[in-house]
């Protein structure tokens, strides 16, 4: 039947319900498992092929030597010097990432992390760019 | 009585994209409007020169936020069909099952802003808290609410297992009740049909003459389907109609996209009950043979079209995107005039118009550094002499 | 003390201070009705507080091309007519200032506004203004009879004008109110057209031009008309009150008070839930709407209470 106010019903029912508002900050917002969120980094594993730069869509990664390198083994006698496994550095710009996780997918190594953190507002953008060593 | 011009836009509530309308009002009444686009150009099509296939899917998703699967599955139809690649069955599914996801999620959105522009706000309140539902689908399967970059070169990203697909299907059973229900508000609201019949009128041949797509020309009775005309991915397995609506107003492009909902949550069922195995993708090689492809998507505004030429590199030499609203747009103006100036808003919303992915016309001279943005008059002049150069007279046409 | 008393009355309660808070937290119960209907959380209490003292540290910008005179005036105008029709209203027993006729001068006052609103969109002379001064006259003239009308009927079966007068018939005859119901309704419904609420807020609907006659408005001035139109709020549920539903029942002090706070907030609640139940009308289906349906019914119920009031003698 046509008239005005057919969602009275439903208006005086929801005086009685719970908001469907999530409290977020007050609450914590829920998020699905394999949500995309920050990219984390693990440098024992990095083999520095700069396959994550070259298919960034944002440009949002650096892949550097670090300042640091670990010292080389000591020779073994007889034995051909074992080849040192460089340390890289990975800056990422999280004000530059999309959150497409197309690096991680592609590194071979695993070294892209992918976590769920999403929290990554800052006031500062110096923050934003995460040296992660 | 005099005679006042109003600017809807660039800046205005009603519109959540700059897009400028200028009404000219004759009291309460328009008696001429007309659209002026160029607010929001993003030059995505040059950047899109720039970056590799891989990448471009990241850049195409962006050029719409709500359709981001319409233009990716589009763009990377056109990259398989160069590359010549076989995309697994599996895939396809899955990716028609975002599409319909994703048009389920663009028409609540809708119904909703539709509400809000006839200052319903209950309404746009409860179609946008279930809307959240389908949002929450999607995240679930592909890892974000909106930008789901669920394609990838030769197949998708991620597998839908058990657990998700039962879930997928509690929550479409959920909004299934709750469609039922907007339906019935939909078209018993007095209110409602107050505001929306014989509200911006399309009649069916003005509906052909300007082109409309999607929703907007369904609603004037014009049958027009890319997933019927010419299906792509599975749609010509899954069983579903194409609804229509002859009442050519706003009333009837609300029927028929809370009614086209009803037929995405079944082809949503069909999808998931009859998911192919199989593997998800296959390995396409990053440089592409030379070529060209033009193919068409039903995103949930319309008709989408993207052309792609490739120049046997890892990066696209021309990227070209048609989106829906683009089409739409022109018969705009045609269903303002001599309506009402409080129908404007609601006869824009009723497009679903999405400005950003529309706005790349406007050309910068750096030598004189300005902007101008070419008529139609001034473009098939340019055209003309385009051709007339190349040895052809298009000027009697 | 025959100065303080008065001065009491009109400046501390019921007069301008418990006006203004008072308003501002029905303003609070409105917009939290309609966010609890509408399943959201709804802002906190001290909101529209906070607002009002917000905007009244905000910079007035007024229009090169207004009539600075005017516009600045204007919202003080339509708070002191407002303020000035809550005299005659009772509030805590009988009115402040009642006398014989005063419910044509609360009507008379209460239309004031209106046409601040008026003069205040047409002063500012930006389109969007001028498209919502002309709504706001079209809208006067659709709503006024229907409510006029409907106050008339109890009038005449109380045999008074005198708005006290009214009140205190209808709490000597309670079972003469359920016969109101007509009239209550289309009062009610006038009322909201009146404040400019959904679906009646045509001249400041704002996804159609913006903000309507206040699109020019900022700071102070729009501080104080939101006050006004919160101020109205009041009034005009303490009138349907006082017409309608009996006034204070006969109780005095507190008790009244209470039994005043209990009623206007009933009548806020009807007109939160009308607000969240409809989509806006157009301007030309309202005076559709108010003609052909809410003047006849408010003229039945006239016609009623003539017929009432022949009947009892």
């Amino acid at each position: 039947m046509k008239h005005p106010a057919r969602i009275f019903k439903e208006a005086i029912m929801h005086l009685f319900k719970k908001p469907a508002t999530c409290g977020y900050p007050f609450e914590k917002a829920k998020v699905m498992p394999n949500f995309r969120g920050r990219i984390d980094f693990d440098s024992s594993k990095c083999i520095g092929c700069q396959m994550c730069v070259r298919v960034c869509p944002a440009k949002a990664i650096e892949i550097k030597l670090s300042a640091e390198q670990p010292p080389a083994p000591a020779p073994v006698e007889g034995q051909p010097a074992a080849p040192v496994k460089k340390k890289f550095d990975c800056i990422m710009k999280l004000d530059r990432c999309v959150y497409c996780w197309q690096c991680a997918e592609t590194c071979p190594k695993k070294a892209l992390i992918m976590t769920q953190d999403f929290e990554l507002a800052h006031v500062d953008r110096k923050e934003l760019r995460r040296h992660y060593k | 009585m005099s005679k006042i011009t109003i600017p809807l836009g660039p800046q205005h509530p009603a519109l959540k994209e700059p897009e400028n309308f200028m009404l000219v009002l004759e009291g309460e009444q328009i008696s001429g409007a007309t659209v002026n686009l160029g607010y929001n150009h993003r030059g995505m099509e040059k950047a899109a020169e720039e970056r590799t296939y891989i990448q471009n899917l990241y850049l195409i998703e962006r050029v719409c936020g709500i359709c981001s699967h319409s233009h990716t599955t589009c763009y990377i139809t056109n990259v398989e069909e160069i590359a010549k690649a076989e995309t697994p069955k599996r895939a396809l599914a899955i990716r028609a099952l975002f599409g319909e996801l994703e048009r389920v999620h663009s028409h609540l959105l809708w119904l909703g802003v539709a509400a809000y522009e006839m200052g319903f706000e209950t309404l746009f309140m409860y179609t946008w808290r279930d809307r959240e539902q389908v949002l929450d689908c999607l995240e679930m399967l592909s890892g974000n609410r909106v930008h789901y970059s669920i394609n990838t070169i030769g197949g998708v990203r991620r597998d839908i297992s058990a657990e998700q697909k039962a879930e997928v299907l509690k929550r479409i059973a959920y909004l299934e009740e709750r469609t039922k229900y907007y339906v019935k508000i939909g078209t018993e609201e007095s209110t409602i049909l107050a505001r929306t019949q014989n509200v911006g009128k399309l009649p069916y041949d003005v509906a052909i003459q300007r082109g409309a797509v999607g929703p907007t020309a369904r609603a004037s009775g014009v049958a027009r389907d890319v997933r019927k005309d010419e299906p792509y991915l599975i749609y010509n397995e899954l069983d579903f109609k194409v609804i229509t609506h002859d009442t050519c107003d706003v009333f009837g492009r609300l029927v028929v996209r809370v009614l086209e909902l009803v037929e995405s949550y079944k082809m949503i069922k069909q999808i998931l009950n009859g998911l192919p195995e199989g593997p998800i993708a296959v390995k396409v090689p990053m440089r592409l043979p030379a070529g060209e492809a033009v193919n068409h998507y039903e995103a949930p505004r319309g008709e989408d079209i993207h052309y792609l030429k490739a120049n046997g590199t890892d990066k696209p030499d021309r990227v070209k995107v048609r989106a829906p609203t683009m089409a739409n747009l022109q018969s705009v103006a045609y269903m303002m005039e001599g309506g009402w100036l409080a129908d404007a808003p609601l006869v824009i919303a009723a497009i679903d118009p999405c400005m950003s992915c529309t706005d790349r016309a406007a050309v910068w001279d750096p030598k004189k550094g300005k902007t101008t943005v070419y008529g139609w008059e001034e473009l098939r002049k340019m055209g003309i002499e385009h051709y007339k150069r190349r040895g052809v007279d298009f000027s009697r046409l | 003390m025959e100065i303080t008393l008065p001065l009491f009355y009109l400046i501390i309660f019921p007069g301008f201070l418990f006006l203004a808070v008072y308003g501002l937290w029905l303003q609070w119960l409105d917009r939290k009705l309609c966010a609890v209907m509408q399943n959201r959380v709804g802002p906190p209490w001290v909101q529209p507080y906070a607002d009002f003292v917000k905007l009244l540290a905000k910079e007035v910008i007024v229009p090169d091309a207004a009539e600075s005179g005017m516009f600045r005036v204007l919202p003080f105008f339509a708070m002191a007519a407002v303020m000035t029709a809550l005299l005659c209203i009772p509030v805590t027993g009988a009115a402040l200032f009642p006398f014989q006729g005063d419910m044509v001068a609360v009507i008379y006052l209460l239309t004031i506004p209106t046409v601040t609103f008026f003069l205040a969109g047409w002063s500012s002379t930006s389109p969007y203004s001028t498209v919502g001064a002309m709504r706001v006259l079209t809208q006067l003239f659709a709503y006024e009879v229907p409510l006029m009308l409907a106050l008339i009927g109890p009038a005449i079966l109380a045999g008074t004008w005198r708005l006290s007068g009214i009140a205190e018939f209808f709490s000597a005859h309670p079972a003469l109110m359920p016969a109101q119901a007509i009239g209550f309704f289309a009062a009610l419904i006038a009322l909201q057209g009146k404040l400019e609420r959904l679906p009646f807020d045509i001249p400041h609907a704002k996804n159609e031009i913006v903000g309507g006659q206040f699109t020019e408005y900022s700071g102070r001035l729009l501080g104080f008309f939101n006050l006004a139109v919160d101020m109205e709020l009041v009034v005009g549920a303490a009138l349907l009150n006082a017409v309608f539903l009996g006034g204070q029942n006969g109780f005095t002090g507190a008790a009244a008070a209470a039994v005043f706070l209990a009623k206007t907030i009933a009548i806020t609640f009807l007109l939160a839930l009308l607000k969240s139940l409809m989509a806006r009308i157009r301007i030309e289906q309202m005076i559709n709407f108010c003609w052909k349906y809410l003047a006849p019914a408010a003229m039945a119920q006239v016609a009623l209470d003539i017929y009432l009031k022949y009947r009892l003698g």
